[in-house]
């Protein structure tokens, strides 16, 4: 009542309120200060820092992969190249359903069912934005057919992209290699940064080793994007030119190879399980590198199927095998030159040293013969003569006056029992027994004592000695040169494509061989062309044009029991005898070191010798064999040649 | 020749102030709120990404605005007044409605469907809840004494904590605020006063274990934007970005990349000030707030020129109230203040406030058209 009572007093009322709304206007102009201060901290002064920020939320920088250089053999011949490849490319966030589209594009037939899985792990794993490609190298047909759908599919396009592609197919796969899809493990040892918007890198071969010099160095492109991401093209919102990086180019690289050679050699060996390796013995030029059977790399840089690649890992040829690299085979007689040499250095035998062969060897107190290939023996043999008709007899009884370490260690000399240092990584080492070696290979005692009988087959390339065909070839191209040795290698030159500047791959020059007495090399040499004039492998030298000097050996696969009688049509065909010759031509002036294994080949002199001879005449006589897919001459010797 | 010119200038003047004054509508405030409208209307179409759809529907909801305030313009003082407790018990019944329906969908629930439009009910609360309280004062002695501002608590209280809970915190507060203007313009002791905001003080501490988990989490990210740059920060980093990186002139119409490019979220509604500020500056920024600051003081000094309580203190009310809107969405998009969801007066698109504010301004203008007749 007290409070309604209250009489109003009107004027005071108003002078109250007038107050009221003047304090009211002081405040509003206070907070309208604050509001401009505020607006003056963020546009004036942290007007740089804000400008920064907002530059930084609209450019995304974009990789630009650089070309993949080209490979050319030694006279510019194409062996892998960039080609344009239409694809299927996929962005997921223009696309509404991932999976219904996925389902209706195996649908129309332009996806496989099979590759779901991987398409969808692509998917997942990119940025946003990222264009992904759910298919490669679309054919015709498959372009038509999505062409005729393409507007039930927004976010999905077709794109040419640079794709990876060997004119020659399988011809020098192994020396070439191949590029293969970038996995989860080569991303762990390659810097990522590198390999944005690559996804292949090179596997094995010159595309393996050489993958840094050949992928070149990616560039970047500052691209606007909006909040989302997605790339925008207004000139409206751009007020500074955005920065592109270019890509710098992968080097081309130059082979040493001679595509027309190597294309001879494939041939000669098509059908086989083979290897072989052709070298320019003055400059470790690889000339030719064989490994058959092999696999068209087309379909790794396409991407293989897990089917497709199940089906050539599991081949028995093993056609992703490198044998000429990585094979290791007992040597077999292609190393007498080599001990020859070894006797003659350490004084324990002359040219004209002689020695009777009968068909075996005994060690001093042991009854246990040591089998001549040839049952009957050859009699009374010289150094040459023992070489020339490979008289095992003589080698066993040279290995034993050697000794183990002296074999060993003159062996070693010429690159056996470790890499050759081809600048082509993937090399086995191959094995040169010792006494050291056994004791460190074997847990049992007993099976640690090197025994005498080793060294004694040690001395014909038998036993535990093993070698890769790139060893025997570095050991002939060091006995053509009587001891001056290069590095082998298959890259003789990059060059810049922009620039068009070669930057020659100089030869490597290794440790001369060195003998106490140079004439020692002639002995040798003669030894092994005498091998081609009447000796093991006469045949294969006939109507030569040029001087060879060679060496044919066989390398056991198991060994025969003692006392029985070698028959081959008993044993399968696997079992057979591995084929060995190794080669230089000509004499005088060496241009040329061969070596040919044919896996189960049985002969050296039959099956390997022809081979190395239609190689050699192809490379210093250009002459070839008529037709790509005639046979060529492969027969069987009957004659018994060396072991 | 130019006395001809001037003539008709002011021919054209006098006929265009009779008109405005026949309509009772102020020319000055009139002119202002256009000016604001105009301005709005232009950045809109940049904010919108170039969209004349934006710009068109959002000049309708000016117009039916306008209308809305030509309407209340004509209303009489009286009806004005007996209007309000009803107006305010409508207001009270239909947020009552809307809780009830949000508490059985088992969600936040602000609209009321009316199938032709849907529309807050809150919204009608920020003009109703101060008539009532001017209506309740109209013929008291002020300043209010104690069992009046009780009442007068229950009044603004009901309705405040009503939308707090739909759970509209912004619109929530506004309420309050708009009440709380009345009170402090009907003289409201300054011991009191005191003592209110050291209890609001005590409130702030007890009110943040009322609050949701999302309306903590925009006061957390207020006081450090940077600790979820991607989440709930992520509103303010980009919008003091877009402010910054304006400079004093801006990036120019059309041309912010912050707004045009889209990573300025709610570019054409609450954030609009931000598309402002990044292209066209500081300048553009301080254009804007003097149109507001000329509103708001000719707004203030209608309310000073008129003789009875109610229409006093309503109009007090609704001109401060009008800055109130400026700085809290201005100080949020600059990241002064916490995000709350109020929009730009006038600019913002979309909502029904514009409606709302602009039948203030008709209800201010009639108020002052008629302050001879009043009491």
């Amino acid at each position: 009542m007290a409070a309604r009572g209250r009489i109003k007093d009107l004027w005071r009322e108003q002078r109250l309120f007038e107050q009221r709304a003047i304090t009211a206007t002081v405040l509003i102009g206070l907070l309208a200060a604050v509001l401009v201060s505020r607006l003056h901290w963020l546009q004036v002064q942290r007007y740089d820092h804000f400008t920064d920020l907002a530059q930084g939320n609209r450019v995304r920088v974009e990789p630009l992969p650089a070309p993949r250089g080209m490979i050319y053999d030694r006279s510019g011949a194409v062996l892998a190249e960039n080609r344009p490849a239409y694809q299927l490319e996929l962005v997921r966030e223009q696309v509404k359903d991932v999976e219904a589209t996925l389902a209706e594009l195996v649908d129309i037939g332009v996806l496989d069912p099979d590759d779901l899985d991987f398409v969808r792990r692509a998917i997942r794993s990119r940025r946003p934005f990222d264009s992904v490609p759910i298919r490669l190298r679309l054919s015709e047909e498959d372009m038509a057919r999505f062409a005729l759908h393409r507007h039930r599919f927004p976010g999905v396009d077709i794109r040419t992209r640079l794709a990876r592609h060997y004119p020659q197919g399988e011809t020098a796969v192994h020396a070439v290699g191949y590029v293969g899809a970038l996995s989860e493990s080569d991303l762990e040892r390659v810097d990522r940064e590198e390999y944005a918007g690559i996804s292949t890198i090179g596997k094995i071969g010159v595309e393996g080793t050489f993958e840094d010099a050949l992928r070149g160095r990616k560039g970047s492109r500052q691209i606007m994007v909006n909040a989302q991401g997605r790339p925008v093209d207004r000139e409206a919102v751009l007020d500074e030119p955005l920065r592109t990086v270019a890509a710098k180019h992968g080097a081309d690289l130059y082979l040493t190879l001679d595509l027309e050679v190597q294309r001879v050699a494939e041939q000669a060996v098509q059908g086989q399980r083979a290897a072989i390796i052709a070298l320019d013995p003055r400059n470790g030029e690889v000339i030719a590198l064989v490994s058959r059977p092999g696999f068209d790399p087309n379909s790794f840089a396409r991407g293989l199927t897990r089917a497709e690649f199940a089906a050539l890992n599991d081949d028995l040829d093993r056609p992703l095998f490198n044998r000429a690299l990585r094979g290791t085979y007992p040597p077999g007689s292609t190393i007498k030159p080599v001990v020859a040499l070894a006797g003659l250095e350490h004084g324990l035998v002359t040219p004209t040293t002689t020695r009777a062969c009968p068909g075996w060897y005994s060690l001093p107190g042991s009854s246990h013969r040591f089998r001549d290939w040839k049952r009957s023996g050859h009699g009374s043999v010289a150094l040459i003569e023992a070489v020339a008709q490979s008289c095992d007899i003589y080698f066993y009884a040279l290995a034993t006056q050697l000794g183990v370490e002296r074999l060993q260690e003159f062996l070693g000399r010429f690159g056996l029992g470790g890499p050759t240092g081809l600048d082509v990584g993937g090399e086995k080492s191959g094995l040169l027994p010792s006494p050291a070696w056994k004791r460190s290979a074997f847990k049992r005692a007993e099976q640690q004592v090197w025994f005498p009988g080793e060294t004694v087959i040690f001395g014909i390339g038998q036993g535990y000695m093993t070698s890769t065909p790139m060893q025997l070839a570095q050991m002939t191209a060091v006995l053509a040169m009587r001891g001056a040795s290069h590095r082998p290698r298959l890259v003789r030159a990059l060059r810049d494509p922009v620039t068009r500047v070669e930057t020659p791959v100089p030869p490597a020059q290794l440790p001369t061989v060195q003998l106490r007495d140079q004439a020692d090399w002639d002995v040798a040499v003669q030894s092994m062309v005498a091998v081609m004039q009447g000796g093991t492998a006469s045949r294969a030298a006939t109507g030569a044009e040029y001087s060879i000097a060679g060496k044919t050996g066989t390398a056991q696969v198991f060994s025969i029991a003692q006392n029985a009688r070698y028959d081959e049509s008993t044993i399968s065909e696997r079992l057979r005898d591995h084929a060995w010759f190794i080669a230089f031509a000509p004499v005088e002036a060496p241009r040329i070191a061969v070596v040919v294994l044919v896996e189960n080949g049985r002969s050296g002199s039959g099956t390997a010798a022809p081979i190395a001879r239609s190689v050699m005449d192809a490379y210093l006589l250009r002459k070839f064999p008529p037709a790509p897919g005639e046979d060529v001459d492969t027969a069987i010797a009957d004659t018994g040649d060396g072991e | 020749m130019r006395e001809d010119v001037e003539s008709t200038a002011r021919r054209t003047l006098t006929r265009s102030t009779r008109i405005l004054g026949a309509l009772q509508l102020d020319g000055p405030l009139v002119l202002g709120l256009a000016l604001i409208a105009v301005y709005g209307q232009f950045v809109l179409y940049s904010a919108s990404g170039g969209d004349w759809n934006t710009v068109v529907r959002g000049s309708i909801r000016l117009c039916i605005g306008a209308l809305a305030m030509l309407v209340c313009a004509q209303i009489k003082p009286g009806q004005l007044r007996r209007l309000s407790p009803w107006l305010y018990l409508v207001g009270l019944v239909l947020l009552i409605i809307v809780d009830a329906i949000g508490y059985v969908g088992k969600g936040a629930q602000r609209w009321l469907d009316l199938g032709l439009f849907r529309f807050q009910p809150s919204e009608i609360m920020k003009l109703a809840v101060p008539m009532a309280c001017a209506w309740y004062l109209r013929e008291r002695a002020l300043p209010p004494d104690g069992k009046t501002l009780l009442i007068l608590a229950v009044i603004i209280l009901v309705p405040t904590l009503l939308t707090i809970v739909q759970p509209d915190l912004g619109t929530g507060l506004l309420i309050l605020m708009s009440g709380g203007l009345v009170v402090l313009f009907a003289g409201l002791q300054a011991w009191i006063i005191a003592l209110l905001g050291g209890a609001s003080v005590a409130a702030a501490w007890g009110g943040w274990y009322l609050l949701h988990d999302y309306q903590r989490q925009r006061v957390l990210t207020f006081l450090d934007p940077q600790s979820d740059p991607l989440g709930a920060g992520y509103h303010i980093i980009q919008s003091t970005i877009a402010i910054g990186s304006g400079g004093v002139t801006g990036k120019g119409y059309l041309q912010g990349t912050q707004g045009q490019l889209e990573f300025l979220p709610e570019r054409s509604t609450d954030f609009v000030f931000a598309v402002i500020g990044e292209e066209l500056g500081l300048l553009g920024a301080l254009l804007l707030l003097a149109l507001y600051l000329a509103v708001v003081a000719r707004a203030l000094y209608l309310a000073s020129q008129m003789r009875d309580t109610f229409a006093r203190l309503l109009s007090g009310c609704l001109a401060t109230i009008f800055f109130v809107y400026v700085f809290i969405n201005a100080g949020m998009v600059s990241g002064l203040l916490p995000v709350v969801g109020v929009p730009l007066p006038l600019v913002s698109y979309g909502g029904t406030s514009m409606v709302t504010l602009l039948a203030g301004f008709g209800m201010l203008m009639a108020l002052h058209a008629n302050r001879k007749l009043a009491a």
